[in-house]
């Protein structure tokens, strides 16, 4: 044997899972032969009485099933056979004569958990690493090995739905509290705990159930509360997901017939879902997607050998405003640095130091943080109206008001003030690096760091580098923007950078077409249902009018015509409207919430609503966007049109469906955009002409992306 | 005598402290242990520091907290330093911070050390009030409890006169006699008149003043950034339009009828913090901190608690000048802790008697002439206010600013402390 280690103990026999050559252990097809004759061998054995199933890896039980594997299938066929095997296996061990106790220490996801799930009884550490969870809708397919059935006999149909339709994992504290983890115990006792369990359940020892309070006799144990349940769990899906994603809909659908019809039944549709699922297009999307982040993670921002990443410990933040202290604020809970905010004033710190004590706070609210990680983070983060601390500092962050003048006035400050090894960053949205880094004598260590607002939720990070950015620079501030659990791409330092360059045709024409007079709801919603999160006129309100109506400014002096501004929102502006903040944008809003369309906007452009076809609000948003896009990639602005991609659907939401703008191109393939853009180019104006290198490709027939 | 320490000279090398705002106003909410970590936190950020590079603090407090017994060791604990710096609270009622900082200079000049930080910290805002002992029994019986007829059984026990709290008085354990009871002894029986006590208060609130004016007060002053309400950034006891009429006006506060002492020359109930850098001169050097002042030497004495009990620096501050090797006539500038003016003035007047220094201290001529030009130069304690544990940290890091400032050779520290004690220590520059 290799992969499985068995020894037996006074009628207890201990399974060592521990896969070769991976630090993780998953469900692989060797895995798979190798377990099934061993569970006949263990069925056989007369000496062994009870099985206790561990792994042998570090901080690790099992990772799930083998995604290279699922990602090689061709057809539903395929697919069927893989899943029927999986469930299979998983039936063999739940119905083994003897008693299997699984013992759980670290991740234990997808196949691992649904494994687990089918053992006589669970025991887990209180380790912080040990997280359960079944994610397979997040890589659009859905819990195939019996999750969908054990779950919610289990736990009950509320609590497995939860888990299962979004995709969580959660901490075994939490399965432990919902009833999937029969023991909870620390790291040293668990086998100890585990062998015990096994020898009483041996013994004929029935562990008893925990019973569900009042609402899960309501809602878990009578046809009807199901029926609620469901339907309400279906709502909720359609609304997250408007129907772009059909796993959840399918592993609901796997659990309700489990549920009514056994759970044999069950098993079917989960197989029949699975087969169709993963073989289908979303899921292939989003397991690129999954694939692309993790080799992000491992990106060092660099090309060939990386230089050393500088440790960064202490960092400044320059400019406690809403950017500022969101930045503070995240760098201390997510990558645990001492943290220095800066101003002018006193108050505006107090004030930064307080919105980044609060990120922690609703944290500690949430219970993310305990009172005593709280307590700890809480000190790291300080500010200040002098330079105190500027010394210590291994990066700092500026996010000060957005003018050239200012912002040099600040860097030439910090670099008299700090060590000459400290990485010196502008958090600019407009501004190109390179300008700010002149007024510098060490212009090789000013980078920029793009954070997006509100930065604690937002997943994207822009690391932009100058012609004279030095490499250790670079992977210094890719390292510690992942530290602070952003995706991280690195952009070259052209006006807008990467998201806001492709963002800017697209808001332009969602502006445009209001002018033309075009419902705003209209616009609004034919991009929701495209699939992005909110529509662009949403997002200008979001953003605040001013501040897009001076980006656009700058992306129309760098790029000329193709991005002339609208000219509407100067007028909007002018008429006190500034978007959510002052209350008053494209919507109206009252005490903070939403109220609708405000209707006198199309006085403001001196229009009447006129609707169009949705599909033409899409295409000329769409492709406005894509074009832009293919002609970046051609500017080498992102390394790789995987990084395009990425940043586009974590930094604007590009439906993630979809796979990313140039995905998209690829799909659609190049000549059929150009041929796409040459028709909108004819109806609404030369904006829309292809990008050269759109027409190079669909020449020459080439895409994006080399292959799926 | 100095010479008897072969070691390294010890640097003060800076420190900040908290605004000292009165019981019960400003910092009311925050306790004594959150006062010396922010305090802290900003020394790190204001020198600089490497917390990695500290090897040991010491923080005095007066009054613990319960929950925090060794606030040192959670000041120690913040993440900005490892975990293995161990730490030590110190308890000198008055000069419990210099006390800290006289251990960390004691850890360094015997090469146990090369970097400490040393502070303290009081709320008296969060003083602990306790519960009668019959109270604190029976809910210490049912925690111990098992049934619910048990329970109910201790509960039915107590009465109203259980709950009645007992508030620790600032009260000599061994004489029963307050602060504020001495320092009225000490008036009598050394004729300090009411007027001579008001205007020395009424002095040290117009240095300290002026002091916060121009900068050289508020410079030492790390601000807190609380929760709720304003930052804070200035001490809130100091008074720019005291008169002595109005001071006058005042009742006595400890003998209503024959006192002299009042609220107005009397140290007030104060919350506060303070930590001060101290380094080995090589570390310091070698580091490229610029020392603010050496520690010469320091001493403690003790006398009768029965006797007049405040009168401790009379006795220590002679130590402290021979330890140093030198004479108060080269004292440049002199800190005194001033708990009650009548305090400060009982001392002033021993130090000047010869009559005392024979009687007393066995020695043929007085300690010296204080010149009241360079005492307390930025005011005291009556002004300032009094955080039991963290006045020492203030009064080390005013005297070395200040000397660096008027360029002057040596220091003189003297404070008075509960339990008859007294503390001194000269600090010099160069």
């Amino acid at each position: 044997m290799t992969i499985f280690a068995t020894d037996t103990q006074d009628g207890i026999a201990r399974v060592i899972f521990d896969l070769p050559g991976e630090s993780v252990n998953k469900i692989t097809a060797e895995v798979r032969r190798e377990l099934d004759p061993l569970l006949s061998q263990l069925r056989g054995d007369a000496n062994v009485r009870a099985i206790v199933l561990m792994s042998g890896k570090q901080d690790n039980f099992i990772a799930g099933a083998d995604i290279d594997e699922f990602v090689k299938l061709k057809s539903s066929d395929q697919a069927l056979q893989l899943v029927r095997g999986g469930q299979q296996l998983v039936n063999r061990l739940g119905q083994l004569d003897k008693p299997v106790v699984a013992a759980i220490h670290g991740a234990c996801l997808g196949g691992g958990l649904e494994t687990a799930l089918a053992c006589a009884y669970r025991v887990a550490t209180n380790h912080p690493k040990t997280q359960l969870g079944l994610p397979e809708v997040q890589l659009g397919i859905l819990p195939a090995a019996g999750g969908c059935q054990r779950l919610p006999r289990l736990i009950g149909a509320r609590a497995a739905l939860d888990i299962i339709l979004a995709g969580k994992v959660v901490p075994a504290r939490k399965a432990y509290r919902l009833g999937f983890v029969n023991e909870l115990v620390p790291p040293a006792i668990l086998e100890e705990t585990s062998m015990k369990a096994a020898r009483k359940l041996a013994d004929g020892w029935k562990p008893g159930r925990r019973k569900g309070g009042l609402a899960s006799i309501l809602l878990d144990k009578n046809p009807l509360g199901r029926r609620v349940v469901f339907s309400t769990a279906e709502k909720q899906v359609w609304k997250k997901t408007g129907g772009h994603y059909p796993a959840p809909l399918a592993a609901l659908d796997a659990i309700r017939h489990g549920l009514t019809h056994g759970l044999d039944a069950g098993l079917d549709r989960e197989a029949k879902h699975f087969a169709e699922l993963g073989v289908g297009e979303i899921s292939r999307k989003l397991v690129q997607i999954f694939f692309a982040t993790t080799a992000m993670k491992k990106d060092t921002g660099v090309e060939g050998p990386s230089p050393d990443v500088k440790q960064v410990e202490n960092v400044t933040v320059v400019g406690a405003g809403f950017m500022g202290a969101g930045i503070a604020g995240t760098a201390v809970l997510r990558a645990g640095v001492d943290l220095r905010l800066r101003d002018t004033n006193l108050d505006r710190v107090h004030q930064g130091v307080r919105a980044a004590r609060k990120i922690l706070k609703d944290r500690l609210k949430r219970r993310r943080l305990t009172k005593y990680e709280y307590r700890r983070l809480e000190a790291l983060v300080s500010g200040g109206t002098d330079p105190s601390g500027l010394g210590r500092s291994d990066l700092v962050i500026e996010a000060v008001f957005e003018d050239i003048d200012v912002k040099h006035q600040v860097f030439r400050d910090l670099e008299s003030q700090v060590r000459d090894d400290c990485v010196l960053a502008s958090n600019t949205s407009t501004i190109p690096i390179a300008r700010i880094a002149a007024a510098t004598r060490q212009p090789g260590r000013v980078i920029g760091m793009h954070f997006f607002s509100p930065v604690e939720k937002m997943p994207l990070l822009e690391v932009i580098v100058t012609d004279h950015t030095e490499p250790w620079v670079t992977v210094t501030s890719v390292d510690i923007g992942r530290r602070m659990g952003k995706t991280v791409i690195v952009v070259r330092d052209r006006p807008g950078f990467w998201v806001n360059r492709i963002l800017s045709p697209y808001l332009n024409e969602a502006g445009r077409m209001v002018k033309e007079g075009v419902p705003i709801e209209d616009v609004d919603r034919s991009m929701k249902r495209f699939g992005f999160p909110v529509g662009p006129i949403t997002l200008l309100d979001e953003v605040g009018l001013d501040v897009a109506h001076k980006a656009s400014l700058v992306m129309h002096e760098a790029f000329g015509d193709r991005l002339t501004p609208i000219d509407g929102l100067v007028r909007m502006i002018d008429d006190n409207r500034l978007g959510r903040k002052n209350g008053r944008g494209f919507y109206r809003y009252e005490k903070g919430k939403r109220k609708g369309v405000d209707q006198s906007v199309y006085d403001v452009f001196n229009v009447d609503a006129r609707p169009v076809p949705d599909a033409d609000i899409e295409k000329r948003l769409v492709f406005a966007m894509l074009n832009e896009a293919a002609r970046a990639v051609e500017e080498g602005v992102v390394r790789s049109p995987r990084d395009g991609d990425i940043g586009a659907i974590f930094g604007i939401g590009y439906p993630p469906f979809l796979g990313g703008p140039l995905r998209q191109l690829d799909d659609l393939s190049a000549g059929h955009a150009v041929d796409t853009l040459e028709r909108l180019a004819q109806a609404y104006g030369e904006r829309f002409a292809p990008a050269p290198v759109l027409r190079q490709m669909a020449d020459s027939n080439l895409r994006f992306h080399p292959n799926n | 005598m100095n010479s008897s320490r072969t070691g390294s000279r010890v640097a003060v090398v800076g420190g900040c402290r908290s605004p000292f705002c009165k019981s019960g106003t400003l910092l009311k909410d925050i306790p004594a242990v959150d006062l010396a970590r922010r305090t802290t936190v900003e020394l790190i950020h204001r020198l600089n520091l490497n917390g990695d590079l500290v090897d040991e603090m010491f923080f005095g407090q007066v009054v613990p907290s319960v929950l925090t017994p060794n606030i040192a060791r959670e000041v120690s604990l913040l993440p900005q330093f490892p975990a293995s710096i161990p730490a030590a609270s110190v308890n000198r009622a008055c000069a419990s911070a210099n006390s800290a900082i006289a251990h960390g200079a004691d850890q360094i000049q015997n090469g146990y050390a090369r970097v400490v930080i040393a502070g303290g910290a009081e709320s008296l805002s969060n003083v602990p009030i306790l519960h009668s002992k019959a109270f604190s029994e029976t809910l210490v019986a049912l925690s111990r409890a098992r049934t619910l007829s048990q329970r109910l059984k201790l509960i039915a026990g107590i009465r109203p006169k259980h709950l009645v709290p007992v508030a620790p008085a600032i009260a000599e354990p061994s004489t029963g006699e307050t602060m504020g009871q001495s320092a009225e002894k000490m008036a009598k029986e050394n004729k300090i008149s009411r007027e001579d006590q008001d205007s020395f208060a009424l002095r040290s609130h117009r240095m300290a003043a002026a002091g916060t004016e121009d900068g050289r007060i508020t410079a030492e002053i790390a601000p807190l950034l609380p929760d709720r309400g304003d930052p804070i950034s200035t001490d809130n006891g100091i008074r720019t339009d005291s008169t002595l009429e109005q001071m006058a006006k005042l009742r006595p506060a400890f003998d209503r009828k024959y006192g002299t002492v009042t609220a107005a020359n009397s140290s007030p109930l104060t919350d506060g913090a303070s930590a001060v850098l101290l380094m080995s001169e090589d570390t310091a050097r070698s580091l490229g901190y610029p020392p603010l002042a050496f520690i010469r030497s320091y001493a403690v004495a003790a006398l009768d608690p029965g006797d007049q009990l405040l009168m401790g620096p009379a006795y220590a501050v002679p130590k402290a000048l021979d330890r140093a090797g030198i004479t108060w006539r080269e004292l440049g500038l002199v800190e005194m802790h001033e708990a009650f003016a009548a305090q400060v003035l009982s001392n002033i007047q021993a130090f000047e008697s010869t009559k005392f220094a024979q009687e007393r201290l066995g020695r043929s001529e007085a300690v010296g002439r204080v010149n009241r030009d360079t005492l307390n130069v930025l005011g005291g304690s009556l002004a300032i206010g009094h955080p039991f544990g963290a006045t020492g940290g203030r009064i080390t890091l005013t005297l070395a600013n200040e000397m660096v400032r008027r360029d002057v050779q040596f220091g003189l520290i003297s404070v008075c402390a509960q339990g008859g004690m007294g503390f001194a220590m000269v600090l010099e520059r160069n």
